[in-house]
């Protein structure tokens, strides 16, 4: 537990760092930057090791409470356990559930249409110029390649049937409609989607209130389980505990609170460009 | 009845070895086929259980506790006293042999307590290995304090804890030979009787205390390690479990019973409280060392005090009366316990006492100017040449809370009153019984093959034990003299093969022991166990405490004698044989208090002279201390059962002889 | 302190005996000193109830001076009551208020079965203690002499703290997961601060823990609650370094 668990904080800490790019309104810093999460073999080996914590947290987690729940078959009467503990750490196991689902929610929003979804759009900007009306082209990954939005047909039959130059493969691939041949690697959209997760019209503001909700479940999570953890794996003494303590409180209110600020800003405050 | 001591000859410090070099031993490949019985598990009986485990024999161990660590060894909390002269205050072997001896008030055996100085250094040494954490200096070595009747600092400690460490280190190594298969440990089972066969110990009845099956336990020896008898009281000291029984069982099948009249009244006790008492709780004698010992002055200061128009911190100090300063100048307040504790009741007798309960008896211990001097001596080891006051008693009440912070947080608990700030109330209570089962040099009693330790025989204090002398016996006789004598005995018992459960004596035994469960149980009477016990104590403190005469002592015998018909005619016993019964149990104990009570007011009058906690007040010198009568009563006073009537138990005398220390009236001043 | 008297209301866990089942049972019981301790109220109960011809509540105690660790009582849904730092026999009757309500139940753990009313079987600690709660040190007189070895101030001070436990099992009530981690990391603390139990420390270790999940104690989650009510304040700092002789003892 101890060990996925403070793997898992700095997980939650380079992901913060990203989401916090939402801050610059930058579609495009943003975009690049889950490319690059999402492209370098680095990433993935540690995407992969964070997906096993996150199992391994749960799965242990779960055998945990059961064996605990088993070592006392009567309950009490009257147990009056807050004057003795904390609710956060007497409920670690409804936190993390909550968690859970959060994960897995969080997942299929936005992970899962990163990775599998064929609708998932791509980063166009819309140049203006003084001569031509606004026209919107997708960026590329190959620097100075902008193909012009109107050009570009979903698949190569439409292409064909629409006599548009390009088409789109695989989600991300700008191909020439005549010769087969790929012209460049789109940007997916990923700050779009966001945006438009919680600005969805009707569903945006419960989204927001879940996610904030969620983060506060993480807190009361971290909050307990940050020192725990360092008492878990023997690292306790009278000079340190009160540093590791106070570090403890202090990420367990900082993380979650800058993650649920995002959500926040974007239903509330982020101008749609 | 013949006693033989079996004193080895030769010069005192000779005798344990020359002594040891002659017993015969039992070679290993031996032990496994030998049986031994040990009931009770505190310093001695666990001490014992694990030696004679790791030597090898077949050991069971008896506990009525639910864990053999509950002894009532481990409430002792002051200390353990060795010969070690870490100190260089000019302490050796025979300087702790001498103060036993004159401790106890010139009535134990020279032979007993010389081989106990001997082997208390072992002791110090084999606990330091088990890994008891002792109090130790900035230096990494042990350090000590000085305890009542001494003039040295040879005392180890563990806070106020010293006898919990000791007894989960014995309890540790016990633990291990329990682990290895060594030892089969019997907890929640009470002895209720010996079964001899031939005249030899063979084996006992014990009943399973939470199913109540009556079990037999045959062995080749049985060792009786089962604490003291202070609970005669009522109110004492000892755990509310705390019973002679076993030792009472074996005086019945012939187990002469010695001093029953000395009986140790310990000064510092948190005084009564209220008629729903069930215990008094200790104060560790080691408070002496920092606290100073006061009653008013004036009696108007007193009947203030308890009438609570007064607080003692307003008593000026010249109207404050140290009277143990005052009366022994050269001990002080480390006066022995019964010298303080009669001087204590002394005063209050006198009309100075100072708690507001019936009989107005409390005396105060205070530590005001200790912590005065241990803040400014605090300060100067800090670098603060002139400091203020407040920091005196910041640093003076911090010196205080390392050295006996349990025990003023538990005075607090108790009495709800902060003794930093006010000083403790204390009382004489009911402590240690000096007396218990005769037993030989070898430490078997009159039953061959019975051996009894510890608190629960008579030999090493005499009339008066001295403060952190009792875990320094329970672990000699455990852990030092045991293994040796034990194995003397056992040595012709090689041939003698399993010893079978199903005989006439074992059956008779048991039947005895089902007859008096079933005539409780079936009694039908009309009060509880308690009641008779709390009258027996009542009796017993009043007739046969502190201060005792002949009448008194002659009504008591008739009253306890009157008593104990009304209590088997009388009492109610709830529930059934075949279960957790704890009325049953209290029963039980209480049968066999009765009688020896009876028995102890007896002892008190037969020995007309005042001795160590044994205190008659027609034998007293003109300042009021003990006047001993070494001409007539310079015996051991060992009783031979002669059936249900107490009155006809026979006297038998060990004549006690002082051939290298020479007996003077005790002086403390 | 004066002495007054009040009148109290009982609900107590009433169980025949290891098989059967039990429920509380309420009892009314006046004047009762608020000297008395906890226990000493209980003996009034049982005088009450045996001159009503009922039978008394079976309770474990014994020395009555909290150290010997034979009481126990779940308190107002508390271990040892509702004040900290001492055991049921230490806890006094001024805590609570004339009129109140007062619920008594036995420890609750799988690893002590309740044997009748609140009395409970707790050995598995001594089975936890015989797997090698010991340095093994045979009785001789010949060991080498106790300031041969100098052990630092520090050390040793923390080693005591830690061998005061008493062994009553109020960590056990009162954790949420039955989890006997504090008594455990406090038996091995005593002996992996001192150079006598280093020597056997590894197998100290792993034997201790294993007895102990054999026992079906649970696991710590380290809401501290054992800290809080033991009667004796052993620190959660025992258990952190059990977690570390454990994980030394396991990879090495």
């Amino acid at each position: 537990m101890a060990l996925t668990g403070l793997f898992l904080c700095l997980f939650l800490v380079g992901h913060l760092i990203g989401n916090l790019q939402i801050l610059y309104a930058d579609p495009h810093q943003f975009n690049t930057y889950a490319l690059f999460m999402t492209s370098n073999p680095a990433i993935k080996a540690l995407s992969y090791l964070t997906y096993l914590s996150i199992l391994f947290h749960a799965f242990d987690g779960a055998l945990l409470t059961y064996r605990n729940v088993k070592a006392r078959p009567v309950g009490y009467v009257k147990n009056n356990a807050s004057a003795n503990s904390k609710i956060s750490s007497r409920n670690m196991g409804i936190l993390g559930t909550v968690i859970l689902i959060f994960i897995v929610t969080h997942m299929m929003s936005f992970w899962a249409v990163m990775h599998f979804d064929n609708k998932m759009p791509l980063e166009k900007i819309s140049v203006k110029s003084q001569m031509a009306p606004a026209k919107d082209y997708y960026l590329t990954q190959s620097p100075g390649e902008y193909i012009p939005v109107d050009q570009v047909a979903a698949d190569k039959k439409e292409a064909e049937a629409s006599r548009k130059a390009f088409y789109i493969k695989d989600r991300t691939e700008f191909i020439f409609t005549g010769a087969d041949v790929k012209k460049a690697d789109g940007y997916k959209d990923l700050f779009k989607v966001t945006v438009a997760f919680f600005k969805d019209p009707k569903y945006g503001l419960v989204y927001t209130i879940l996610y904030v909700i969620s983060m506060l479940v993480l807190g009361f999570h971290l909050y307990h389980g940050f020192a725990s953890a360092f008492q878990s794996l023997g690292l306790n003494h009278p000079k340190y505990n009160a540093a590791i303590k106070a570090f403890g409180i202090g990420f367990s209110i900082v993380v979650p609170f800058l993650f649920a600020v995002l959500p926040v800003y974007i239903h509330f405050f982020l101008k749609t460009i | 009845m013949k006693l033989d001591s079996k004193i080895p000859e030769g010069y005192i410090s000779d005798k344990w070895t020359n002594h040891k070099n002659h017993l015969k031993l039992v070679a290993p490949n031996n032990r496994p086929k030998i049986d031994i019985i040990v009931v009770g598990t505190g310093l001695a009986g666990a001490s014992a259980a694990a030696s004679f485990g790791e030597m090898g024999y077949n050991v069971k161990a008896f506990c009525f506790q639910d864990s053999p660590r509950r002894a009532h060894s481990i409430a002792a909390q002051g200390g353990i006293n060795a010969a070690k002269n870490y100190q260089n205050d000019g302490d050796s072997i025979y300087r702790l042999f001498y103060d036993t001896i004159k401790g106890g008030d010139y009535r134990a055996r020279e032979a007993n307590v010389h081989r106990l100085a001997e082997v208390s250094g072992n002791i110090i040494d084999q606990c330091v290995a088990q890994g008891v954490p002792f109090a130790r200096d900035y230096g990494g070595m042990l350090d000590n304090r000085s305890f009542g009747g001494t003039q040295v600092q040879r005392t180890f400690y563990a806070a106020g804890q010293t006898g919990q460490q000791l007894l989960l280190g014995a309890y540790s190594a016990l633990s291990r030979q329990i682990g290895q298969g060594n030892v089969q440990q019997f907890n929640r089972h009470e002895m209720l009787d010996i079964v001899k066969v031939d005249g030899k110990a063979r084996g006992i009845i014990a009943r399973n205390l939470i199913t109540g099956e009556i079990e037999r336990h045959s062995a080749h020896a049985v060792i009786i390690a089962s604490g003291g008898y202070g609970n005669v009281y009522f109110l004492s000291t000892n755990a509310m479990g705390s019973n002679v029984s076993a030792g009472w069982k074996i005086h019945k099948k012939g187990a002469a019973f010695a001093n029953p009249c000395y009986v140790q009244i310990h000064p510092t006790c948190i005084p009564v409280h209220g008629t729903n008492q069930s215990k008094l709780t200790l104060m560790s004698e080691s408070l002496r060392n920092s606290g100073r010992i006061w009653v008013p002055k004036k009696k108007e200061d007193a009947e203030a005090i308890r009438a609570g128009k007064l607080k003692p911190t307003q008593i000026a100090e010249e109207d404050r009366d140290y009277y143990l300063e005052r009366r022994y100048p050269a001990f002080g307040n480390l006066v022995p316990r019964d010298v303080a504790s009669r001087a204590a009741k002394e005063r209050c007798d006198a009309g100075y006492g100072i708690e507001a309960n019936d009989t107005n008896e409390g005396v105060y211990l205070d530590f005001a100017s200790e912590i005065i001097s241990k803040g400014k001596q605090a300060a100067l080891v800090a670098g603060d040449h002139n400091p203020s006051a407040e920091k005196i008693q910041e640093l003076g009440k911090k010196w205080i809370e390392e050295k006996y912070g349990n025990l003023f947080q538990m005075y607090e608990k108790i009495t709800a009153e902060n003794p930093y700030e006010v000083p403790m109330k204390i009382y004489p209570a009911v402590h240690y019984t000096m007396g218990g089962v005769w037993v030989d040099y070898n430490l078997q009693s009159t039953i061959p093959g019975c051996f009894v330790a510890g608190e629960a025989n008579f030999s090493d204090h005499g009339a008066n034990r001295l403060g952190a002398s009792a875990l320094m016996q329970g672990l000699a006789d455990g852990y030092f003299v045991l293994p040796y004598t034990v194995s003397d005995y056992l040595a012709d018992e090689i041939r003698t093969g399993k010893i079978s459960t199903q005989t006439a004596e074992f059956d008779e035994a048991e039947k005895s022991v089902r007859d008096q469960i079933d005539a409780f149980l079936n009694n039908n009477g009309s009060k509880s166990v308690d009641h008779f016990h709390k009258q027996l104590g009542h009796i017993m403190w009043n007739k046969v405490g502190m201060g005792r005469n002949a009448q008194g002592l002659a009504e008591a015998v008739k009253e306890i004698d009157a008593l104990r018909a009304e209590f088997h005619r009388d009492v109610y016993v709830p529930g059934k044989a075949d279960e957790l019964n704890t009325e049953l149990e209290k029963a039980l104990r209480v049968a066999d208090f009765m009688e020896l009570g009876q028995l102890m007011a007896m002892d008190a009058l037969q020995r007309n002279e005042s001795c160590g906690g044994h205190f008659r007040e027609e034998y007293q010198d003109s300042e009021g201390e003990t006047l001993r009568d070494d001409v007539n009563f310079k015996f051991v006073g060992a009783w031979e059962y002669q059936g249900p009537d107490i009155n006809k138990e026979i006297l038998n005398k060990e004549d006690l002889n002082y051939e290298f220390i020479k007996i003077a009236a005790r002086n403390y001043k | 302190m004066a002495t007054k008297y009040i009148n109290i209301n009982l609900k107590v866990w009433r169980q025949k005996d290891a098989k059967s089942k039990g429920q509380m049972e309420t009892y009314k019981l006046n004047q009762v000193s608020t000297d008395s301790s906890f226990l000493e109220m209980l003996d009034q109960l049982n005088e009450q109830l045996i001159n009503e011809r009922k039978e008394p509540v079976a309770f474990d105690h014994d020395c009555r001076e909290g150290i010997c660790g034979m009481c126990s009582l779940y308190i107002n849904g508390r271990a040892h009551g509702p004040d900290t730092l001492i055991t049921t026999c230490q806890l006094h009757m001024r805590t609570f208020k004339d009129g109140e309500t007062i619920y008594i139940e036995p420890w609750r753990s799988k690893a002590f079965p309740v044997i009748k009313d609140l009395v409970v079987d707790r050995s598995a600690f001594d089975r936890i203690q015989q797997a090698g709660g010991f340095v093994s040190v045979n009785t001789s007189g010949n060991t080498i002499d106790a300031n041969a070895t100098p052990i630092n101030k520090h050390d040793a001070d923390r080693s005591f703290e830690a061998a005061a436990c008493i062994g009553c099992g109020a960590c056990v009530a009162s954790c949420k997961n039955g989890s006997a981690m504090l008594f455990v990391g406090a038996k091995v603390s005593q002996y992996a601060l001192l150079p006598q139990g280093k020597i056997e420390a590894h197998d100290r270790v792993l034997a201790m823990v294993r007895q102990m999940d054999e026992e079906g104690f649970g696991n710590c989650t380290n809401t501290g609650a054992c800290e809080i009510e033991c009667p004796k304040g052993i620190s959660l700092e025992n258990i952190a370094r059990m977690n570390r002789e454990y994980l030394k003892a396991s990879f090495s």
